[in-house]
């Protein structure tokens, strides 16, 4: 089935009313994934928004398991092994739906190790760039110069004060374990997503995507406009859409036409406003360059796997 | 039914094989390594048609073993000493999820400082984790308590993830003949398994670890307080079956010329086999001594141990641990079984044994069993009195100054 909007099917696998912001981009992320992966699937959550949103009491129409805050790849990895163990694995979408707290800081050695041993399954980390259901701390995700609720703006700091290009890079992270998939996706680009899922979920093995995922309490954006934000993040390319294949095959799936400076993703968000009316224009600049850094690694790396050649 | 001398790791592994169980994930850690360094040799030689999940920590392996219940198979760890350690927060996990798991203990002390040898402070540190805990005291008992776990484990007045417990070295690494059953014998004893618990199912989905507010959660833990309670009322039908197929019979506690003994040591694991020959040698000398050894801790025969300790003059506990501030963890529990029965309780006294490896020789139970009938005599032990280290190195206290002000 090649997906489009006409493909989708209109069955929901979640069920109606249940938790979540209004607006919510992981609620929607998730939502949109259950239409490609369908019934027959498994979904792991580790602690955090989702296990909240679908947790409390049940929106799947299909097995939820909330995991603790770090296993889920471990959990997701006895899963897989128990499965096939009982000559059940074929045709069974196992699915993890994760955070970034429980991915990048607290869960990565769970998921390396889940990685690294083969087992099938597809990953999806939503990333909201902080501990976002416990109020809105910083986390491994977090990006340079913004506030949140442990690193605070003060005369003295402009927010999160992380080095340059250091905000963790877990698509690569992920793509260095060699994994047959790796990928990011926007909920802005809906269909670019749901086809990656159907890529990843069909494949006999590790498959990774990282979905950026606005918080609307805590990037400080209206309830309207959280696929806007996630538009404007791949337009300034802030948080580039592309795919990696067995590790160092570098695919980017959507090039903005005209890349925007990011001053226009930073003042929609009340989490970087401090950066334009408290004077820190060096930390705009300092972020500008940092995403214009990475921006060029990842074109060189793509003409790498084109033998040379810019798609 | 073949005889063979194997060691307590061997005589595990051998169990976990006889249950058929479909996935092991397991860490590394001594003394429990060769536990599944023999499963991997079983399952890659296609003896046993398993998963074998060799996972990237402790913590990582408690949490594929309870994926794998979830999704509806038979699942087996083994750990010891901080690899329990880092395993903790996700043994309440298992048990809340009601998952009949089972784990064996290769007991070893907690850093720091750091030791590789027997002590029980490691499982004993998981008491109150939900997980039932048996303690073995040979390499045969820790086979059948395998096979014994499972059942318990998976009967559906239970459903509740079992750890079974051997001293590390003495039992884990010392030889001795071991009965292993055959297959069919097994089978009769312990089914084929089948799911009987909410798990993973597509056609019946569920959530799991869903959150309980204040008005539900404290149910949940009454429930499996009483789950756990009702392993002492079923024990005697399985310890029944097992002896009608095997032909070895077990109890929650065992007994060694208990019944009108005015003294009596109480313990777990290996050790009781000493105390039992020195029990041998004090009787052979006229004087009444026993010996009551707790096979199952958790639960924990309360009513059992009350009424099989209430005329003795004098009881001893030996812990081979030590909850620091209060004293010896078993101790906690056998006398709390004794306080509420009326008329006269026997004196206690808490022996602390045993740590980070120390050898219980046969002097060590002698010097016990010595100051219990002394204590005997006295009017009252008062609180100091109550915690004696039989062994203590008195040479190393002075010099160490142990208890004293740290600094210059």
């Amino acid at each position: 089935m090649e997906i489009s909007l006409k493909t989708l099917p209109d069955e929901e696998y979640v069920a109606p009313g249940r938790g979540g912001c209004p607006g919510c981009p992981a609620v929607l992320g998730c939502r949109m994934a259950s239409k490609v992966l369908g019934r027959n699937t498994i979904q792991v959550t580790s602690t955090g928004c989702m296990c909240v949103n679908y947790g409390y009491y049940g929106a799947p129409r299909y097995p939820f398991v909330h995991s603790l805050f770090e296993n889920a790849g471990a959990v997701i990895s006895g899963i897989d092994a128990s499965l096939k163990a009982q000559g059940k694995r074929d045709g069974v979408n196992l699915f993890g739906y994760c955070g970034d707290g429980g991915t990048v800081d607290i869960g990565l050695q769970a998921l390396s190790g889940a990685a690294e041993r083969g087992h099938r399954f597809l990953y999806i980390c939503y990333d909201n760039e902080g501990y976002m259901n416990t109020g809105s701390q910083r986390s491994g995700a977090t990006p340079p110069g913004a506030r949140t609720s442990t690193t605070p703006v003060s005369k003295l700091s402009p927010g999160e004060r992380r080095p340059f290009r250091r905000k963790k890079d877990m698509v690569r992270i992920m793509a260095a374990h060699g994994i047959p998939y790796a990928a990011s996706a926007s909920l802005a680009y809906p269909l670019d997503y749901l086809r990656k899922v159907k890529k990843a979920i069909e494949i006999d093995g590790p498959t990774y995507i990282h979905l950026q995922s606005p918080c609307l309490t805590g990037w400080g954006i209206p309830e309207s406009q959280g696929v806007a934000v996630a538009r404007l993040a791949v337009q300034t390319c802030v948080f580039p859409v592309y795919e990696v294949y067995d590790g160092n095959v570098f695919k980017i799936t959507v090039k903005p036409r005209e890349k925007k400076p990011i001053e226009e993703y930073l003042k929609v968000q009340g989490r970087f406003r401090h950066l334009f009316t408290d004077g820190w224009p060096e930390e705009i600049a300092k972020f500008q360059a940092e995403v214009d850094e990475n921006w060029r690694v990842l074109n060189a790396l793509e003409q790498m796997a084109n033998g040379g050649e810019n798609a | 039914m073949t005889r063979v001398f194997i060691s307590g790791t061997h005589a595990v592994a051998e169990a976990a094989d006889l249950a058929d169980v479909k996935v092991i994930a397991a860490y590394p850690i001594t003394p429990q390594t060769s536990i599944v360094e023999t499963l991997a040799r079983k399952v890659s030689s296609g003896e046993l048609k398993a998963e074998m999940v060799p996972v990237e920590s402790e913590h990582s392996a408690m949490s594929t073993v309870v994926g794998a219940s979830l999704a509806g198979a038979r699942a087996f760890t083994a750990s010891s000493s901080q690899g329990l350690a880092l395993m903790h927060e996700v043994l309440p996990y298992a048990s809340g999820l009601r998952l009949p798991i089972v784990m064996a203990i290769a007991n070893r002390a907690l850093a720091s400082p750091v030791s590789i040898f027997n002590d029980q402070q490691d499982s004993l540190s998981q008491r109150d984790s939900g997980w039932l805990q048996f303690y073995v005291k040979n390499a045969q008992e820790a086979l059948d308590f395998i096979l014994i776990a499972y059942r318990l484990a998976e009967d559906p007045r239970v459903l509740l993830p079992v750890m079974v417990c051997m001293d590390g070295f003495s039992i884990s690494h010392t030889s001795e003949p071991v009965e292993i059953p055959s297959r069919e014998l097994v089978r009769e004893f312990l089914p084929a398994f089948k799911a009987n618990y909410p798990h993973l199912d597509l056609e019946d989905p569920k959530v799991f670890n869903v959150m309980a507010f204040p008005d539900h959660f404290e149910e949940f833990q009454r429930d499996k307080h009483e789950s756990s309670r009702n392993v002492l009322v079923i024990t005697d039908e399985v310890y029944g079956d097992f002896n009608r197929l095997f032909g070895r019979q077990y109890g929650n506690v065992e007994y060694y010329q208990a019944s009108d003994a005015e003294v009596v040591l109480v313990g777990m694991g290996s050790m009781m086999g000493t105390v039992r020959d020195v029990v041998d040698a004090l009787r052979a000398a006229g004087q009444k001594v026993g010996m009551a050894r707790v096979a199952s801790y958790r639960p924990f025969p309360v009513s059992e141990i009350r009424s099989a300790l209430k005329s003795a003059r004098t009881i001893g506990v030996l812990d081979r641990d030590i909850s620091f501030g209060a004293g010896g963890i078993l101790y906690q529990d056998v006398v709390r079984s004794l306080y509420n029965e009326s008329g006269p309780r026997p004196r206690a006294i808490n022996f602390i044994v045993g740590l980070g490896g120390r050898d219980v020789s046969h002097r060590t139970i002698r010097t016990c069993f010595e100051r219990l009938f002394l204590a005997s005599d006295k009017e009252a032990l008062g609180t100091e009195g109550e915690l004696q280290w039989p062994d203590e190195n008195e040479k190393l206290l002075k010099t160490w100054e142990v208890g004293k002000t740290y600094g210059n």
